[in-house]
């Protein structure tokens, strides 16, 4: 515990540091409408509002293209074509692929091909719908499976294996083989997507962006507009709302309005209305995946051949790390002794599908969490026994299909737990019961594992900085390279540096992410921010305070090591003597310390060999189970998530009320994509769910009654800030549990004898045809089982 | 010239174009971007302010959203919003309790949820958690999953209503009071565009005979999409919530009639007393945010084939009451719907009010199925009026919405009903008439062949709940 020492009546109680539910550091601010968000600034005189014109085809080229009356239209005072831009053309994140606009060649339905600004956003927006364009339409490539069979990927694929699965396959008692659609995701961020750019002198500009990756945006702005890195800044206070889909995507409109910026010497904002955000951003990818798994009479794994395929959409984007990270979670938290597991990245007509919560893991998982129902139907076992079965274990039981080894498994604690805190076993039993008499409503139980792999996969982003500035009269500055999208992330940085300088919370200010104050960022990503950014954030403290305690040492005469940071107070010598936190700050001024200082934090042990794919991507793993039931009406598919248990590990929780948050919150997101959140294009690759009235989040009768979620609090074994672990997105994979109750319920009709296939996301209408579905195999297992 | 009160100051807007949203004169005219846009299409709540009206002798406070309301419909009422709710710098209770309960992440969706809870809060003491899911689920949060909303709003339970705006409550109402009154003839105008507010039937029959062409707005739920969406700019908007004779409700032994423009929430609790499950299926319809605001009239005259009511009021044979320049006549609402959002309302004409028959001795049972509870579009919307003599069907009324390019009765099924059993083998020729009633179309919401599966299977679960009504709960959403 840390040591509090009395001082005196006067002194405040500091807490908030970490380990306490500190409100999120705008939580006021956004309760009043107070928090700005880059499209609530207001502009500067002369601004001209964007609005972006888009191919109403998915595939084909342009064959002409009619803007005179888009100029004409009024308000309007230019419009950006491709020629018009002087640098770079192609804004891909990672590999070309995504040409900024396009003249010529159509490859999306919603592919930008020309940008106007008005003097105001509703002029834009009108005169885009005055453009006449006229498209040579050829036939789109839509379907994944399509795609994978003619092998058209936008990037080679990725194999891993580990012992012979082949061999294990062949000699295994039981065998079963079974392929999945999974549905991709909107991240529908509540705000969208925005920029506002700003002349600055030199050819530079300032950037107001909502984006998770500032220094992508400025370095795709400077390539843009062929000027040094240096002359662009990315200011970034708050977004609305990332979820991924501004990791990469967020960069289009910042670049397009830097090149207006240019052309009309004024300030521009491209803001996106929703059904144009929705058209033309990626989305989370939709999988098609398949296993063949042999196992024996227990339903324990032998063998397993596993493949992946993303759908990717038109271009790379971060398709080969989203792939990868399906990969590396197709084993899920089971122990595969032999497995070989491909990923492929099929190219389809449609927006470049990109970063979402969990990148790939979540798609992974289902293939594993499928096969685990379907084991346990096939052995005659409740599917919770085969799971626990199969988790890793000790030594021999620890490896990875891509040879990490899995250290410090809390899974069977953790689930045991579970079971019990759930009531778990006696549930499943009277649900069973109440099942063989009801006749419509049938309800359904499961209990599902998470185990996510933390650090980015793509090494060199496992980096992080921070800057931190003390003001004479004590108060401190903190910037980091990290964003704030609601995950609380500054409220925590706050702790850390708090904690460190033992002082009170309030006193720390933190600021926009800017990429004039932190350079070379990583994207807040991967749910890395606080990993990365809280240490280097604590290092740049550490070094302060190391900088304060030397001067004192020197100036008070006394042993550094006497020197000691409590409560806002600073102590030395025999602790009989001391000064306040600003005291010092203005001593270590006066005697000329510099109060300024960054910080730098790199995640040690990790190494990823992709041509041997084997090593140990994860710096370790972060661990969770859910339980969740349902009712099921077996007459309109429709459903209804009764109750959830969670138990979830966070390390050494920072803010408990911040990773519960996360954890609730990544949980329904998680079960609006395996339910309710449904992407539909037409037969010509059009978007049909383009906005909220047609694509359906969850709402909040959605939430569970019952919704017991437990932090599993247990420091993390490896050297992480505070022994915390990372929480933004191993949640969102809990929601799996949802998507195994309602095979649970709908396997009751057949008395558990069929695994119903259900492909997500189960809308009523897929529950509906599972439904169906069951009942006919059921039927004919009887009549086979009679014959 | 148009009156209200934009917080506590006076707004007087003589030239302003009339498809000008509330959300956008706030944002970009009057610069109080508390207020956020997340969709503009009224189905994610992030503008969601709260109208203040004079109602009898004290003030009614709803939420409504911002995108979808237009400016000219504010007149003689309050607009409150977030930026309204802070009192000398200390936050309002519900705001404290959002801030207290950890209830925002990103904080986009908090003003809007804020004023939901506000209106929650001025108009419910002690919410349960399903007056507060009903209160908030126009409110969309991407964030937080709404446990610790959830929490927030039901920890003001039984903490009174007691707060700055009570005490300006009786000021403010005598300000609106006036303002309409020393307005009677209020309008805007930019250029020929033009918004009018008639005070009774004869001056909107003068108008629309005036303004043929003009666009009858109500509630204006689904209008504002062709503003915000569509980006279309009507010449002339002819605003009917402010006539007389269709705001009122009548009852009587024979009927129930409710006026064109009378909002979903003010017509709730007589439909409860009459027709429960009519009552309980418009609690889904669209959110309360959209209930506020969208009428009978509207839903009716706007003809969409997935609208929720006119299923249920083809089923109840309910007569329209139409007013043209050639009169006053009496429609039959099963010939009103003639074809994909065509009717057969008469130039100029409006509806102004609906009369539906009291008949206790027909059962009704009304299903909405969409792919979410709250806030949704159905793929089907089903009403049944049965009437059961010893077992025997002796009437039957099948609407249905979502099966066909209109809102329509399945005439082969409902013959088919007619002097059988109402038993599961007694429909079986019903649920196969209704393949010859309807061919669905496949679309975003669900496919043709779910459509039809479900109708059928819903003619099975009235018979389950006729045969069975207390022991066991047949739907989810009972579950909820």
């Amino acid at each position: 515990m840390r040591n509090l020492k009395a001082t005196g009546s006067q002194a405040k109680q500091i807490g908030g540091a970490t380990g306490v539910a500190r409100k999120h550091e705008s939580a006021a601010k956004h309760v009043a409408g107070e928090a700005v968000y880059v499209d609530d600034m207001l502009e500067p005189r002369g601004t001209l509002y964007g609005a972006v014109g888009y191919s109403s085809i998915a595939k084909g080229r342009i064959a002409s293209m009619d803007l005179s009356a888009v100029r004409q239209s009024d308000g309007v005072v230019d419009v950006l074509l491709l020629d018009d831009i002087p640098g770079h053309t192609d804004i891909g994140a990672v590999f070309d692929g995504d040409p900024i606009l396009t003249s010529d060649e159509i490859k999306y339905q919603g592919q930008p091909i020309f940008v106007v600004v008005a003097d105001t956003e509703q002029q834009a927006r009108r005169a885009v719908k005055q453009a006449v364009i006229e498209f040579i339409e050829e036939a789109p490539m839509l379907d994944v499976v399509e795609a994978l069979t003619a092998k058209q990927f936008v990037r080679p694929s990725h194999y891993m294996a580990h012992g012979d699965a082949q061999v294990a396959l062949e000699n295994a008692p039981k065998r079963l083989q079974a392929e999945q659609h999974v549905g991709g995701q909107e991240h529908f961020y509540l705000e969208g997507q925005v920029a506002l750019v700003v002349p600055a002198e030199d050819g530079g500009m300032l950037v107001y962006s909502s984006t998770q990756h500032p220094s992508e945006v400025q370095k795709l702005v400077a390539e843009v507009l062929n000027v040094p890195v240096n002359r662009i800044t990315v200011d970034m206070r708050r977004m609305g709302g990332g979820f991924g889909g501004k990791e990469s995507q967020a960069a289009a409109w910042a670049c397009m309005a830097a090149a207006l910026v240019l052309k009309t010497k004024r300030p521009v904002k491209i803001r996106l209305p929703r059904v144009d955000d929705m058209t033309m951003t990626g989305k989370r990818h939709p999988f098609y995946n398949t296993y063949d798994i042999g196992f024996d009479e227990q339903g324990l794994i032998q063998g397993a051949d596993i493949m992946v395929a993303g759908n990717c959409g038109h271009s790379a984007d971060l398709s080969d790390a989203i792939v990868d990270r399906a990969m590396f979670h197709a084993d899920n938290a089971y122990y595969l002794p032999n497995v070989s597991i491909a990923g492929h990245r099929c190219m389809t007509n449609t927006v470049s599908h990109t970063a979402f919560r969990g990148f790939g893991g979540p798609q992974g998982m289902m293939i594993i969490e499928r096969a685990m129902d379907d084991i346990a139907r096939a052995v005659g076992k409740d599917p919770l026994d085969v799971r626990k079965l199969n988790l890793y274990g000790a030594a021999g039981r620890d490896t990875t299909p891509y040879h990490q080894k899995v250290e410090h498994n809390l899974l069977l604690e953790l689930i045991e737990q579970l079971e019990q805190s759930s009531n778990y076993g006696a549930r499943k039993a009277e649900i069973r019961q109440w099942n063989q008499t009801s006749r419509v409503l049938k309800r359904g139980l499961a209990l599902t594992p998470v185990k996510f792999g933390i650090s980015f996969t793509l090494q060199h982003l496992n980096q992080a900085g921070a800057l931190i500035h003390i003001y004479t009269d004590g108060s401190i500055q903190v910037n980091h390279g990290g964003t704030e999208m609601g995950q609380g992330l500054h409220t925590k940085i706050i702790q850390i540096v708090a904690e460190a300088l033992a002082i009170d919370p309030d006193e720390i200010q933190i600021t926009a992410t800017r990429t004039d104050k932190v350079p070379n960022t990583s994207p807040t990503a991967a749910s890395s921010g606080t990993d990365l950014n809280g240490q280097a954030a604590r290092n740049a403290a550490l070094i302060l305070k190391q900088r304060i305690a030397k001067c004192i040492a020197e100036h008070k005469e006394c042993a550094i090591e006497s020197v000691c940071f409590t409560e806002g107070r600073i102590y030395w010598g025999d602790q009989d003597e001391s000064m306040s936190f600003a005291d010092a700050a203005l001593f270590a001024y006066e005697h000329r310390v510099s109060l300024s200082a960054t910080g730098y934090y790199k995640t040690p042990k990790i190494w990823y060999d992709r041509d041997k794919a084997k090593g140990r991507p994860f710096f370790y793993f972060a661990y969770g189970a859910a339980v969740s039931e349902v009712i099921v009406d077996t007459l309109t598919g429709e459903y209804k998530v009764v109750g959830v248990d969670i138990l979830h590990d966070v390390g050494r929780s920072l803010n408990p009320a911040v990773d519960r948050g996360q954890i609730e919150g990544g949980f329904i997101q998680g079960m609006g994509w395996l339910t309710t959140e449904e992407l539909k294009w037409n037969d010509k690759g059009a978007l049909m769910s383009n906005g909220p009235a047609t694509y359906k989040i969850p709402a909040i009768s959605d939430t569970p009654k019952r919704f017991n979620v437990g932090l599993f609090e247990r420091a993390n074994d490896e050297e992480t800030v505070y022994h915390s672990k990372a929480v933004g997105e191993p949640p969102f994979m809990l929601a799996i549990s949802v998507w195994s109750a309602l095979r649970d319920a709908i396997s009751s009709i057949s008395d558990y004898r069929i695994s119903p296939p259900l492909d997500t996301p189960a809308t009523p209408e897929r529950v509906l045809n599972a439904v169906m579905v069951t009942r006919e195999l059921a039927k004919q297992q009887e009549g086979r089982s009679q014959s | 010239m148009i009156r209200f009160l934009m917080n506590d100051r006076e707004v007087c807007l003589d030239h302003c174009a009339p498809d000008m949203t509330v959300l956008e004169y706030l944002r970009t005219k009057a610069e109080q971007r508390g207020t956020k846009e997340g969709c503009a299409s009224g189905d994610c709540g992030a503008c969601t302010v709260v109208i203040a009206e004079a109602v009898g002798n004290r003030l009614q406070y709803r939420n409504v959203n911002s995108c979808i309301t237009l400016l000219g419909s504010l007149h003689g009422k309050q607009l409150v919003t977030v930026e309204h709710l802070k009192l000398q710098g200390a936050l309002h209770p519900v705001q404290q309790a959002m801030v207290d309960l950890h209830g925002s992440q990103c904080g986009f969706c908090t003003p809007g949820f804020i004023m939901s809870m506000f209106a929650l809060y001025k108009s419910c003491e002690l919410p349960s958690r399903a007056d507060v899911e009903q209160a908030l689920a126009g409110n969309l949060c991407r964030c937080t999953g709404y446990r610790p909303i959830i929490d927030a709003a039901l920890s003001l339970a039984g903490k009174g209503s007691q707060d700055a705006f009570s005490a300006q409550e009786a000021v403010i109402y005598s300000r609106l009071t006036k303002m309409v009154q020393q307005s009677p003839q209020a309008s805007m105008q930019d250029g020929l565009h033009q918004f009018l507010i008639p005070r009774n039937s004869d001056e909107l029959l003068a108008l629309l005979t005036q303004h043929p062409n003009a666009k009858l707005v109500a509630g204006g739920t689904d209008f504002a999409l062709s503003i915000t969406q569509q980006l279309q700019q009507p010449e002339v908007v002819i605003y009917t919530g402010r006539v007389v004779e269709l705001l009122q409700i009548e009852e009587s032994e024979e009927s129930i009639s409710i006026g064109a423009a009378v909002s979903y929430t003010d017509m709730q609790s007589l439909l409860h007393k009459h027709f429960v499950s009519f009552a309980e299926m418009l609690e889904r319809l669209g959110s309360l945010q959209v209930r506020n605001q969208g009428t009978l009239g509207g839903n009716i005259a706007n003809a969409s084939p997935i609208g929720d009511t006119p299923p249920v009021l083809l089923a109840l044979d309910a007569i329209l009451h139409v007013r043209s320049p050639a009169g006053r006549e009496s429609l039959p609402i099963r010939e009103f719907f003639t074809g994909y959002r065509q009717t057969k309302l008469p130039p100029s004409g409006f509806i102004e009010t609906i009369e539906i028959p009291l008949q206790p001795e027909r059962i009704l049972n009304v299903y909405k199925i969409s792919k979410r509870l709250d806030d949704d579009i159905s793929a089907v919307c089903a009403a049944f009026s049965i009437e059961l003599q010893d077992g025997v069907v002796r009437h039957a009324r099948l609407g249905f919405g979502g099966m066909a390019a209109t809102p329509a009765r399945a005439l082969n099924a409902e013959q088919a009903l007619k002097d059988q059993p109402f038993t599961e083998q007694g429909i079986k020729a019903a649920q196969q008439a209704l393949a010859q009633d309807f061919s669905p179309i496949d679309d975003v919401r669900a496919s043709g062949a779910y459509r039809l599966q479900v109708a059928q299977n819903l003619l099975l679960r009235a018979v389950l709940e006729q045969a069975n009504p207390s022991d066991e709960a047949l739907e989810v959403v009972q579950y909820a």
